[in-house]
């Protein structure tokens, strides 16, 4: 059986563009799927494919069980939605527009009213309930286009870039919010761009790329893919560094890499902590000071770059994809 | 996925008409919220119909000919039933501009990811325009009456035909009011909304009977002018509230205005809504 998510060879060109290049997806009920990639990725599109807001040009897509192309109105009384933009109408007041989004889901007047009452609480918007969205603030704005996605609970959640543009602060609460729907059992599907994102909060990660899901699995078994462990040594005297650089080779697995202005080599490794232990043993024995040293397990930041050959972030991009739409 | 969609507290749909004017009703109450928000929009759409009245009144007062008469006290009463649908007409411009404004923000994204009825957002936001108008030609009569129109200055009439005069404007405004979503929705920003929705309305409203009797006019401009389904809804005004200005003519809309109105407003109302809800939902696709 599919899983909660479930998408097929989704194809979607605009004019010239190849925004979506045969997307598969498979994302098991009750877990986080991370879609990573970069500006123009093909990220925003697929999620619009799967909220029934664009229609593929090819391709298959099922949600919560309902096929996505024939009864798009099934899928959307079973996914939340909660998008790059906070999608709230600023006139209205917080609970003005929980309560219309509740209707809509066709709601009774009584239970949206009741429902709004219970996310503001939730989400600490109590105290700004009344006020119209105006004049919230962007972390505020957010905490209620996720309440607003949340309405009815709905089994199937799908988050594009939830954290853009949130402070550090109000990054670590969306992402608290977002770990307590997931253990209520809500299939979410996420895009993100920082890696640490979903490396925090998804189960498993697809890294998309020129429309295409160009590799899948675990944070760890992406890291594993990337290459292992490797040591790290910045010495003290730039002079050390061809010493050290011997050492390095007879414990490293391949090529010591020198980086001459910050006095820092690494070198891939297998052994661990133990071998750790060695390096620094015989560094000391041939006099060789050091500032620093450590182990060092690939980061996502590491899997992209040498899955897509550019680094994830690019802020100066950040409408690339809007542009292509 | 039993356990999955148990969770969902959403009703499964029910009768799609009945959902479709429930769901309407919650977006125009939306939209009402925000123009009580947002007061100056509805003074400033007062204003210039206002104007209108003022300087038609006093500057053109006394030098048009009404029929066979140049009085300045016949063109007023000519002039009110014209400066009302002129009003309710160029509300649409706004109209438009709201929705190429709605469609262009995120919450437009919302309203598509829920199950709501399709026709819904654009439904709504054409009632509450058009409570706006109502609200625009109650203080736009009572200004009329202060500069001195009066109804019944040329024959008999009574409080029905006055208000079915009115009804005939709001629904004519409605049925325009769906031209400037369908345009609204064909833009690509609200700025070029709001000036293509006003231009086509001057040829519109001003080739007609509103402000000058068109037995004065060429004739193969004679003829547009009364078959412009503008002049139907001002001519039947004109014969509701018995004012002057009902030049003989051969022209069915004009033999007939209060059908020719309605029929005119009912025509344009269903073309073009189905025009714009399906121009909504191929965006959505």
């Amino acid at each position: 059986m599919p899983g909660a998510i479930y998408a097929e060879g989704l194809v979607k060109t605009f004019g010239d563009v190849r925004a979506l290049d045969g997307v598969d997806l498979d994302v098991p009920e009750g877990t986080v799927l991370g879609l990573l990639g970069p500006n123009g990725a093909g990220k925003t599109t697929t999620v619009r494919c799967l909220t029934t807001l664009l229609r593929p040009d090819s391709g298959r897509a099922v949600v919560a069980g309902i096929d996505v192309l024939k009864q798009p109105d099934a899928v959307r009384r079973s996914i939340g939605l909660s998008g790059q933009f906070a999608a709230v109408d600023e006139y209205l007041t917080g609970r003005e527009n929980l309560q219309m989004v509740g209707r809509l889901y066709q709601m009774k007047a009584k239970a949206a009213k009741e429902r709004a009452a219970e996310l503001l609480e939730q989400f600490h918007l109590a105290d700004a309930a009344d006020r119209p969205t105006k004049t919230y603030s962007g972390g505020m704005r957010r905490r209620l286009d996720l309440a607003a996605a949340l309405v009815v609970s709905p089994p199937v959640m799908f988050m594009d870039e939830p954290t853009t543009g949130l402070d550090p602060r109000n990054r670590q609460q969306l992402w608290e919010v977002i770990k307590q729907l997931v253990s209520g059992g809500t299939t979410l599907l996420l895009t993100t761009q920082y890696l640490e994102e979903a490396d925090h909060l998804a189960h498993d990660i697809a890294v998309v790329d020129h429309g295409k899901v160009i590799a899948k699995g675990t944070s760890d078994q992406l890291k594993a893919r990337t290459g292992g462990e490797r040591v790290e040594v910045v010495v003290h005297e730039r002079e050390h560094i061809p010493a050290a650089a011997e050492v390095l080779a007879g414990f490293g697995k391949g090529d010591t890499t020198v980086e001459e202005h910050m006095r820092k080599l690494t070198a891939p490794v297998t052994g661990g902590a133990k071998l750790l232990a060695e390096v620094i043993r015989e560094l000391d024995t041939r006099g060789i000071e050091i500032d620093d040293i450590g182990l060092r397990r690939p980061t996502l930041d590491d899997v992209f770059l040498s899955l897509t050959g550019h680094v994830a972030e690019a802020k100066n991009e950040e409408n690339d994809e809007e542009a292509v739409k | 996925m039993s356990a999955v969609t148990d969770t969902v507290r959403v009703a499964p749909a029910t009768n799609p008409v009945s959902q479709s004017i429930r769901d309407s009703m919650v977006v125009a109450q939306r939209n009402l919220i925000r123009m009580s928000r947002i007061p100056e929009m509805i003074i400033y759409g007062l204003i210039q119909p206002i104007m209108f009245v003022v300087l038609f009144t006093y500057v053109f007062g006394g030098s048009m000919q009404i029929g066979s008469s140049t009085s300045a006290v016949d063109y007023k009463n000519f002039l009110m039933a014209g400066i009302f649908a002129q009003t309710v007409t160029f509300a649409t411009a706004s109209s438009g501009a709201g929705i190429a404004d709605d469609m262009h923000k995120g919450l437009i994204d919302r309203f598509r990811s829920l199950p709501m009825a399709r026709g819904a957002v654009l439904t709504g936001r054409t009632l509450a325009d058009s409570v706006q108008t109502a609200l625009t030609l109650v203080v736009l009569a009572v200004v009329a009456l202060l500069v001195g129109w009066r109804v019944g200055s040329d024959g008999d009439t009574n409080l029905g035909k006055v208000l079915g005069a009115f009804g005939l404007l709001l629904l004519l405004g409605y049925a325009f009011t769906w031209i400037g979503a369908l345009i609204g929705m064909s833009v690509r920003t609200p700025e070029a909304a709001t000036s293509s929705g006003l231009i086509w309305l001057f040829p519109v409203t001003f080739i007609s009977n509103a402000f000058v009797d068109t037995s004065h006019m060429t004739p193969w401009l004679r003829h547009i002018a009364e078959w412009n389904p503008f002049s139907a809804t001002v001519q039947a005004c004109r014969v509701l509230f018995a004012n002057p200005g009902q030049s003989p003519s051969d022209a069915w809309p004009m033999q007939h205005p209060v059908w020719a109105s309605l029929i005119y407003s009912v025509l344009i109302l269903v073309v073009f809504r189905t025009l714009a809800v399906r121009k909504y939902r191929s965006a959505t696709a």
